[in-house]
C-alpha cells in the first residue's frame, strides 16, 4: 500500500507509541490487554463500571477536609471488626462453661490469636468513638438538614444498633466483668415500664441467666446486628452518594457575576 | 373529588377498555397474577419468619419450676447471724447457674413479719436490688453491702442507703427430712409482703407492682 498522507483530523489519529510498546515492553502490552478484556467481560455483563464510577469520582463542594473522613473511617472500623469477627468466631465457643476457656485458648495458645482478638477489642471501641466525632461533625457543619434527614435517621439507627453490637460482644469473653456487666445490663433493661421485664425475659431467654442466654447473646451479636448494619450502611453510602456532601458552613456562595450566566 | 370519582370508576374490565377483557370480569387477569404472586410470598416469607421468632421468644412463656434444695441440718443455722450457703437456680450451665443465700434462723425481735409455714428460716438472696450484683453480709456491722454503687440494707434486708428500691429478695424456706431446705425465690416490698419475683431494679410499692409485672410463669406460692 503506497503511503499516502491522509489529512485526518488529530483525534482520529492513531497516538504514538509508548516506549515501553518497543520491542521488549510487549508481554506487558498483552498482559494489560487481558486484564482489560476480563474487567471488559464482567462488565458488559454486569454493567458494573457505571455504578462504581457514580460511587468513587463524585464531585465534592470547595472547601472539604479531612473532618469529611470520619465517615469513612467509621466504615473501615466495622470492615476491620467484621473481618477479625469471622475469625475469632473460627475459636470461640458459646457455652457457658467452655467459653471462657475458648477465649483463653485464643488469647495464649493461638498464632496471633492475642492480636487479632484486641483489635476487635478495641477497634470496637474506637469504632463507637468514630461515630460519634462523624455525628459531630455531621451536626455542626449542619449536614443533616434538608435533603439529607433521611440520612441522619439512618445514621441514628446505625449508632444504636452498633451500641447493641457493644452491649452483646461485651458478654462474649465470658469473665466476671463481662458477666456482671451484663446482669447488670439486663437488669437495667428491665427498668422500663411495662415491656421491661419481658424484653429483660427475651434477652436472657428465661428469667435466670441460663444455658442459652450466651448462645442467644452471641447469635444476635454475630448475625443478626452484623446484618442489619452493613445493609443499613449500604442505604446511608447510597443517600451519601445520591445528595452529594455539604460545604463546610464557613464556606459562602460564590457570587462572581461573571460567573452567573443567567443574571450577565 | 373523591365522590366523582368513586362514581366514575369502572366496574369492570371491559368497561374500563382493557383490551382482551372477559364479561363481567371485575378484576383484570394481570392485576389478579400480581396480586397471587406477591401475596404467595408474603405467606411463604410469614411461614419461615413467625415460627423462627416464636422459637426466639418462646422461653419468656416458658414454666420455670425452681425445685427445693436442702442447704443443711437446722443445727447449722442460729438466729443472731447469717450463713451463706449456695444454691442453683439453673442446672448444668456451671458457675453461672449458681447464687449464693444467706440463712439463719427466724428470729422474732427481727422478722415482724406473720409466722407462717415457709419462714422457719429467712433466706436472702445475695442479688443486689439496684441492679443485680452479689451483696455481701458483713457481720462485723450486721448490713448487707453491694460492691457496685453502694446499695446498704440492714440485716432484715431492708435498704437503708443507696439506689436500690425494695429490700433484697428472699426464698421460701421449709425443713424437710430432718434438712433445711430453700425453694422458690419471691420479691417483698418495703412493707415486707411477698410479691411474685422481680427483676432487680424494679420497685414494687405502689404503682411499682403494676407497671412492672412479674412473669405469667413464675409466681410466689399460692396463698403466701
Amino acid at each position: 500500500m503506497p503511503k499516502l498522507k491522509l489529512p485526518i483530523p488529530p483525534g482520529l489519529k492513531p497516538p504514538p507509541k509508548r516506549p515501553s510498546e518497543n520491542g521488549h515492553g510487549e508481554e506487558r502490552g498483552r498482559l494489560k490487554e487481558a486484564g482489560v478484556s476480563a474487567v471488559d467481560w464482567i462488565d458488559e455483563r454486569t454493567a458494573l463500571s457505571g455504578g462504581a464510577r457514580w460511587m468513587m469520582f463524585r464531585k465534592i463542594p470547595r472547601g472539604t477536609n479531612w473532618f469529611y473522613t470520619l465517615g469513612s473511617a467509621t466504615l473501615f472500623a466495622f470492615l476491620s471488626q467484621t473481618v477479625t469477627g469471622v475469625f475469632l468466631a473460627m475459636y470461640y465457643d458459646p457455652n457457658a462453661t467452655r467459653a471462657y476457656e475458648s477465649i483463653r485458648y485464643l488469647t495464649n495458645e493461638v498464632f496471633l490469636g492475642e492480636l487479632v482478638r484486641g483489635m476487635h477489642k478495641w477497634g470496637s471501641t474506637v469504632m463507637v468513638v468514630l461515630i460519634f466525632l462523624h455525628m459531630g461533625r455531621t451536626f455542626f457543619f449542619g449536614a443533616y438538614k434538608y435533603p439529607r434527614e433521611m440520612n441522619w435517621v439512618i445514621g441514628v439507627a446505625l449508632l444504636i444498633l452498633t451500641l447493641f453490637m457493644s452491649f452483646t460482644g461485651y458478654l462474649l469473653p465470658f469473665d466476671q466483668r463481662s458477666f456482671w456487666a451484663t446482669i447488670v445490663g439486663v437488669a437495667i433493661n428491665g427498668t422500663g415500664p411495662l415491656v421491661g421485664p419481658y424484653l429483660s425475659d427475651f434477652m436472657r431467654a428465661g428469667p435466670e441467666f441460663g444455658a442459652t442466654t450466651l448462645a442467644r447473646f452471641y447469635a444476635i451479636h454475630m448475625l443478626l446486628l452484623p446484618g442489619i448494619i452493613a445493609a443499613l450502611i449500604g442505604a446511608h453510602l447510597y443517600l451519601v452518594a445520591r445528595q452529594g456532601t455539604t460545604a463546610p458552613p464557613w464556606m459562602k456562595a460564590d457570587n462572581d457575576p461573571k460567573l452567573r450566566r443567567d443574571e450577565a | 373529588m373523591p365522590d366523582d370519582s368513586k362514581k366514575n370508576k369502572p366496574k369492570t374490565t371491559s368497561e374500563a377498555g382493557i383490551p382482551g377483557a372477559f364479561e363481567g370480569e371485575t378484576v383484570s387477569r394481570r392485576r389478579f397474577m400480581t396480586g397471587t404472586a406477591h401475596g404467595a410470598g408474603a405467606i411463604a416469607a410469614t411461614a419461615f419468619t413467625l415460627p423462627a421468632l416464636a422459637i426466639g421468644l418462646a422461653p419468656v412463656f416458658e414454666k420455670h419450676e425452681q425445685p427445693w434444695q436442702a442447704v443443711g441440718p437446722p443445727e447449722d443455722f442460729d438466729d443472731k447471724s447469717y450463713i451463706p450457703k449456695t444454691i442453683t437456680t439453673t442446672a448444668g450451665v456451671g458457675e453461672v447457674g449458681k447464687s449464693t443465700v444467706y440463712v439463719r434462723k427466724r428470729n422474732a425481735q427481727i422478722d415482724t413479719e406473720k409466722r407462717d409455714e415457709y419462714n422457719a428460716y429467712i433466706a436472702i438472696s445475695s442479688r443486689c436490688m439496684h441492679l443485680g450484683c452479689p451483696v455481701r453480709y458483713v457481720a462485723a456491722s450486721e448490713m448487707f453491702i453491694c460492691p457496685c454503687h453502694g446499695g446498704a440494707y440492714d440485716k432484715e434486708g431492708k435498704v437503708t442507703a443507696g439506689p436500690p428500691p425494695r429490700p433484697l429478695d428472699r426464698f421460701y424456706t421449709r425443713v424437710k427430712d430432718g434438712l433445711v431446705e430453700i425453694g422458690p425465690r419471691f420479691s417483698v416490698n418495703s412493707e415486707m409482703r411477698r410479691f411474685s419475683p422481680r427483676d432487680p431494679g424494679q420497685p414494687i410499692d405502689g404503682i411499682g407492682q403494676y407497671i412492672y409485672p412479674a412473669r405469667p410463669t413464675v409466681r410466689k406460692l399460692p396463698g403466701t
